[in-house]
């Protein structure tokens, strides 16, 4: 057994397992108020002098595990990503939310969801952590993969789509958004969480935050450095705008709107 | 080499969002077999004979599948992938949750949301919200995809398929069901409506909700969606959102009543066919994907509405 640290008595009368180390995998992505342009050529969306961030859903990862540490269930957030040199930027935006130690697992090429989850195994079989909270969905591939891939790859459970955790003694319990409302479940740990964007409201970083995460450890390795085969499974052919809809017309009444809805196109 | 559709159940009854994916499959392989998995499931499984073109329904009758827990399904999956080229499921809460897992056991690259099927091995999915379109072709030994249930037509009824009943797998006993909170409705389901009604924060309670936008869906016979900030909001359960991380609609008639039009939530509506917008602001960005832009005050244009239609 690990030694407890002063928690209250509602964590303390809980087993083994109470205090959790926690993985915040994080990526850097285009922000979410830019409107992409895909390149003329069609082979990518133009990301030259665009806004990049923190992938919304990982902040809201982030601010869960913070959350954890801060009721005294977790004792240390690890956060990592997988990108250029540029994703410091966003593991500093986490480390001043709050997380402890951040780890830069550097390449400058497009690393599919299957490949960054064998990556994120290699990073877990290091750092042991009981409980592994991503984002459902990165906003720039639109994969919902990672998460899933990472728990097959493990042989752990999965809580994809949460909305609300709890620790249950031993297990957690991981309120989920499903279609027709909502499902709970109790996962074993170590788990795996997707977090859905009614889980938590991210906190901002404040000024003083950001200036002590720049003294946080952040290490940086290299993709070689873990042996992982990287290289792409899906093809890329090409990158192309959807076909736009061109702006109708202004009616100026509901009667008018009535009209044209019954004799212009027979919806009604 | 034949494609495995995964069956959806709900309730004890086959989904529709299964023959939206019976028709991908299709265009990957003539040979199309589906997996019905649960307790009971018989009248599933007879729903998914009944589907023209499918060779056969494997049927397995056990309660580890009932709430679709990821790993126990996952499980069952990767245990019948052997024979199949390509394994095909709608991108539902169900699909997005089960098949990534699936594919990582199998060492694969999932392809999510497919929107179009090319080739057996080459598909068209949206990413950045939809606002480029990826066309992608998979060296992988198995293709594991799940569709965009609003992009393919539903397959034909009218088949006869032969059921097999095949044995259930273990449950590695990662994760156990506790409960579930379904939102009962009368109203068509939102994925398959041919008429969606939303509204967005500027209908500023539940009880705005409740008085203008859902005694119109009920007259139009519509399914109720809302954007993301009317969710976040509490004035309509989670799963009435629409948009990019919520869900994708393509109805005959889209109703977008006080919502602004953001990116994300163009990306779960513009495919519909007709697109109606209400909205006070006349720069509201809804009106550029607009078919019919009313300029008004939801709370003056919708009694109105209500009040015109009989
Ligand atoms: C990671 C991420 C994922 C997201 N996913 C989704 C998603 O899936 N779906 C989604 O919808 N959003 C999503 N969003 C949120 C999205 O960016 C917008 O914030 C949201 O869609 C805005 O909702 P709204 O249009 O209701 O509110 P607002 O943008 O506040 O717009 C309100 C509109 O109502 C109009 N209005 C005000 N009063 C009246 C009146 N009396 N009568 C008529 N009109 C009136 C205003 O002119 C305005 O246009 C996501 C955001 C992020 C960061
Ligand atoms: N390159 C990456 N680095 C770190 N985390 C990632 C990376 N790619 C994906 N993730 C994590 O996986 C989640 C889902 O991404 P995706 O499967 O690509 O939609 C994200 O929200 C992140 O938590």
């Amino acid at each position: 057994m690990r030694a407890r640290k002063g928690f209250g008595d509602k964590q303390a009368s809980s087993e083994k397992g109470d205090i959790m180390k926690i993985l915040v995998p994080v990526k850097r992505v285009i922000d979410y108020n830019v409107k992409v342009r895909v390149r003329s050529d069609e082979t990518g969306v133009d990301l030259a002098n665009v806004k990049m961030s923190m992938n919304p859903f990982d902040e809201i990862a982030t601010e869960e595990a913070i959350r954890l540490k801060e009721v005294g269930i977790a004792t240390e957030v690890v956060v990592v990503s997988i990108g250029p040199e540029k994703a410091q930027d966003q593991i500093r935006q986490s480390l001043a939310m709050g997380a402890d130690r951040g780890l830069l697992i550097k390449t400058d090429e497009m690393v599919e969801p299957l490949a960054v989850a064998k990556l994120l195994k290699a990073v877990v079989e290091e750092e042991k952590p009981d409980l592994v909270i991503l984002g459902k969905q990165a906003i720039d591939d639109d994969s919902n993969q990672t998460g899933q891939m990472l728990a097959a790859l493990l042989g752990w459970g999965q809580g994809t789509f949460a909305s609300k955790l709890e620790k249950d003694g031993d297990a957690l319990k991981v309120t989920r958004e499903i279609d027709g409302g909502l499902q709970t479940i109790a996962l074993k740990l170590p788990a795996i969480v997707t977090t859905d964007l009614r889980l938590n409201e991210p906190r901002y970083a404040t000024l003083p935050n950001i200036m002590k995460a720049k003294k946080k450890p952040l290490e940086i390795k290299a993709v070689d450095a873990y042996g992982v085969d990287i290289a792409p499974r899906l093809e890329i052919l090409k990158v192309t705008e959807p076909p736009t809809r061109q702006a109708g017309v202004k009616v100026d009444t509901v009667a008018d709107l009535i009209g044209k809805l019954k004799n212009e196109v027979g919806v009604l | 080499m034949a494609v495995l559709v995964i069956g959806d159940v709900r309730g004890g009854a086959l989904d529709g969002a299964t023959l939206k994916s019976v028709t991908a499959a299709k265009a990957i392989d003539a040979d199309v077999d589906i997996l019905i998995a649960g307790e009971g499931v018989d009248a599933a499984a007879a729903s998914a004979s009944d589907i023209v073109g499918v060779r056969k329904v494997l049927r397995v009758d056990d309660g580890v599948y009932d709430n679709n827990l990821a790993e126990p399904l996952a499980d069952l999956i990767v245990a019948l992938a052997g024979d199949y080229a390509a394994i095909v499921k709608s991108a539902t809460s169900v699909g997005k949750n089960v098949l990534p897992r699936v594919a990582a056991l199998l060492d694969v690259m999932q392809v999510s949301e497919v929107t179009e099927i090319l080739a057996a091995d080459t598909f068209v999915r949206p990413t950045y919200a939809g606002n480029a379109m990826q066309t992608v072709k998979s060296n992988d030994r198995v293709k594991v995809i799940t569709v965009r249930v609003s992009s393919f037509d539903a397959a034909q009824l009218g088949g006869s398929a032969p059921t097999e009943a095949i044995d259930a797998r273990g449950n590695p006993e990662l994760s156990c069901f506790v409960g579930e909170e379904l939102t009962n409705s009368e109203r068509p389901e939102l994925t398959g409506a041919k008429i969606v009604i939303s509204g967005g924060r500027s209908l500023g309670s539940s009880e705005n909700f409740m008085e203008l936008i859902f005694p119109l869906a009920d007259k139009l016979g519509a399914a109720v969606g809302a954007s993301r900030a009317a969710v976040d909001a509490g004035y309509v359960p989670n799963d009435y959102q629409v948009g990019q991380t919520g869900k994708v609609v393509a109805p005959e008639l889209y109703i977008a009543v006080g919502i602004s039009g953001a990116i994300q939530h163009l990306a779960g509506m513009k495919d519909s066919k007709v697109i109606v917008a209400i909205n006070s602001d006349e720069e509201a960005p809804i009106f550029h994907v607009a078919d019919y832009g009313l300029v008004a005050d939801l709370f003056e244009a919708l009694p109105e509405l209500n009040d015109a239609l009989c």
